[in-house]
């Protein structure tokens, strides 16, 4: 299935042959059928294994079951896809445009051996309509692609400009979100998961954002906030208060420790080391019984309290307080939930307004310096160990930060939570919303985390969302979604560090 | 004001230095010319601390600064605009001016700023530009800019006409000749385009494969035949 959406995403991208008007309507036919023809024998290449044999348990070992209607079904609208496209792009975009509006209602109706063709099948005709409706209103097929970055770059500038009216809008919506009437616990879960995302993003894109040092081990610290909130809890009874500081600290002393020996290093080298540095931390996680428990985890973390004033249970115990007694609330176990909501906002939200701030001070703006061009930066007195340094441990701390979060919210820890695949999450919200991006940031975390738990239903096939916005940002925004940079200080403003410009929107 | 004794620098077992010695007096504007590879910008990085000499002194002010780390040379009073002016490409003009400013005291970096605009004016017009959508010209200016904004005592330029087209070419060479007469800063420059050059410059030498082959007066080096045979007519000038 993710070969046939991939085989027509990429014959969506081929530039149409013969944009012109060649040899009217039969010319156009023909070199239609001929590329639909084409895209069809590649989508068949790639289906059959994939898709049309299937090996399953049997008794007395494997079998083969072959699935051939799905492969001739996905065949078909690999065909009708490209065939579509290619006349719309001949010149005949209103009949493609019923066509396929046609396929896409007709798809509704009609039985599909499986769902996901199903939506493909829907999907595909109205993607094919839109772009035969934007042939038909426009009268040209395609961009090309300068002009199109051109037209992305606008949008995300602009975007970036928006940002001080886009970041207030957001905040509040986030503030009021809990109380909206479809915020019920799912989606509270998934917020809460992708605000978590959001931290984690904002906290790396210090390290690999500003600093440009590619970190590929940045769960490391996620996990020392989490196992720190998780031991002192255990061994000395600590609330969550007061390890979350601890946390944060511990987490920075880890990059601090790893920073010094790393950070000699250069490119591809400092990616790789960090990648170690990741693994061994969750190595010694796994293998240290006596102390994190290994495999097993640590179970039984304490949940947050109301800032140690109330509990989120049903009875206290003693003369304790519940939270819900303390306002007069009947007892629900969403006040703890929108508690964890507001709890990993506030987090978020700090880590935002640090690393806004921070880029205007000169430390921030050394960062950036070291990204453009170390050598440039030397020769200007930075020190640039110290620097390094400074963004490592920075950026470490506020995983820990986020790592003790999620101790609190899961209630349970293991290694399993830590693995590399976290940092790739992780150091792809960061690129995909466009390095060095706040809000890029908040946007990939949207796609990358948002859509695949919005398509839980769709069970393994949810990672198809995953792949396809994979896809089509790196497609139309190979440098991140929001990539385009605001100058920190302008002369206009006529104040020199400190908060000038804190407010300048303009755009060179 | 800086001194080499002896100085021998290498790039991994390849010896780039071999056994070099200059001087540089307080005011002066001393120009060091030579043929690709000759060494020149490794000398200019040498003092800088990257490669480090590995045998003999660098003296800056009297103090030894052979084995200290670069950011501390910079400290001292001693400015780079590096080789290929090294300019932050998506920094705007000011940004790279202001991390020019790293090391000097932020109460004078209006004064500095208002320094360096007079001598490059386009500069203030391009302020909130980013420094890689200016021209080869501009860049050179934004790198000496870059460096004279942490108030430098000695000011060290690698080949400051690379590239340019002669017109600028010019324009640079009288702003040099400005910074150092009315702004009192010490000049080392590392040059190709040695007629400009060494008639700007007090004093010369002429470096050939990691050596020091000429030394003199700017005048006194024009007039010599061995300089003019291999550097004032064999198409520079």
């Amino acid at each position: 299935m993710t070969t046939s959406s991939l085989a027509s995403t990429a014959s969506i991208r081929r530039p149409p042959r013969g944009g012109t008007t060649g040899g009217g309507l039969g010319g156009a036919v023909a070199t239609a059928l001929a590329d639909g023809v084409i895209a069809a024998a590649v989508a068949f290449l790639f289906t059959l294994p994939l898709v049309g044999l299937r090996t399953e348990i049997a008794i007395g070992g494997l079998a083969i079951n072959t699935r051939f209607v799905e492969v001739a079904v996905a065949v078909a609208l690999v065909f009708l896809g490209r065939f579509g496209l290619s006349l719309s792009a001949a010149g005949y975009p209103v009949p493609v445009l019923a066509a396929a509006l046609a396929v896409a209602g007709a798809s509704l109706a009609i039985d599909f051996p499986t769902a996901p063709l199903q939506l493909i099948a829907v999907a595909g005709g109205l993607i094919v309509a839109m772009i035969a409706g934007w042939t038909a209103y426009t009268g040209r097929s395609t961009l090309s692609r300068a002009e199109r970055q051109k037209r992305m770059d606008a949008i995300g500038a602009k975007v970036q400009v928006w940002t001080i009216w886009l970041a207030p809008i957001a905040i509040t919506f986030a503030v009021l979100l809990p109380f909206l009437p479809f915020a019920d616990r799912r989606f509270l879960d998934i917020a809460i998961l992708i605000l978590t995302y959001i931290m984690l993003g904002w906290g790396l894109n210090i390290i690999v954002g500003l600093a440009g040092l590619l970190d590929l081990g940045f769960v490391a610290f996620y996990a020392v906030g989490a196992y720190s909130y998780a031991l002192m809890a255990y061994h000395f009874d600590l609330s969550f208060w007061a390890c979350l500081p601890l946390a944060g600290l511990f987490a920075a002393l880890a990059g601090l420790l790893l920073g010094f020996p790393v950070l000699r290093l250069r490119g591809d080298y400092f990616a790789i080391v960090t990648l170690g540095f990741g693994e061994i931390i969750r190595v010694i996680l796994l293998n240290w019984y006596q102390f994190t428990g290994g495999p097993d985890g640590i179970a039984g973390i304490p949940r947050p309290s109301f800032f140690g004033l109330a509990e989120f249970i049903r009875r206290p115990r003693g003369d304790d307080v519940a939270f819900h007694q303390m306002f007069g609330l009947d007892y629900s176990s969403l006040h703890r939930m929108i508690f964890l909501y507001y709890l990993i906002l506030a987090l978020a939200l700090i880590v935002n307004f640090f690393t806004v701030r921070i880029r205007r001070l000169p430390i921030g703006r050394a960062w950036e310096a070291l990204r453009e061009d170390d050598i440039a930066c030397a020769s200007l007195g930075i020190n640039r160990t110290n620097i390094k340094l400074a963004a490592f441990s920075i950026s470490a701390m506020w995983g820990g930060f986020a790592g003790a979060f999620f101790a609190t919210r899961q209630g349970f820890i293991s290694p399993e939570s830590f693995t590399f695949i976290e940092s790739a999450i992780i150091l792809s919200v960061v690129v995909l919303g466009g390095m060095g991006s706040q809000l890029g940031v908040v946007v990939a975390a949207f796609v990358v985390i948002g859509l695949p738990e919005w398509f839980r239903e769709l069970e393994q096939y949810r990672m198809l969302a995953f792949g396809a916005g994979m896809v089509l940002i790196m497609l139309w925004r190979p440098r991140g979604l929001l990539s385009h940079r605001e100058p920190t200080i302008t002369l206009a403003r006529r104040r020199f560090g400190r908060a000038a410009a804190a407010t300048s929107g303009e755009a060179t | 004001m800086l001194g080499l004794t002896d100085v021998y620098a290498y790039y991994g077992a390849i010896e780039a230095l071999r056994g070099v010695s200059v001087e540089v007096k307080t005011g002066e504007i001393v120009t060091l010319i030579g043929a690709n590879g000759a060494g020149k910008t490794t000398l200019l990085m040498t003092i800088c601390g990257n490669p480090r000499a590995r045998q003999g002194r660098i003296l800056f002010d009297g103090a030894d600064i052979t084995d200290r780390p670069t950011y501390e040379i910079i400290r001292r009073g001693i400015a780079q605009a590096p080789e290929g002016r090294r300019i932050f490409p998506r920094l705007t003009v000011m940004e790279n001016l202001q991390l020019g400013a790293t090391t000097a005291p932020e109460v004078h970096l209006a004064r500095n700023l208002e320094r360096v605009f007079t001598l490059f004016p386009i500069l203030k017009e391009r302020a909130d530009q980013r420094g890689g959508t200016l021209s080869g010209g501009e860049q050179q200016m934004l790198s000496i800019a870059r460096a004279l904004m942490s108030e430098p005592r000695l000011l060290l330029l690698d080949e400051p006409s690379l590239g340019l087209a002669p017109m600028i070419v010019k324009q640079i060479f009288r702003t040099i000749g400005e910074i150092n007469r009315d702004q009192g800063v010490t000049i080392f420059m590392v040059e190709q385009n040695a007629h400009h050059a060494l008639r700007l410059a007090h004093r010369g030498y002429v470096m050939v494969n990691g050596v020091i082959a000429l030394s003199g007066t700017g005048t006194e080096l024009l007039a010599n035949p061995e300089v003019r045979a291999a550097y004032l007519e064999g198409g520079h000038g």
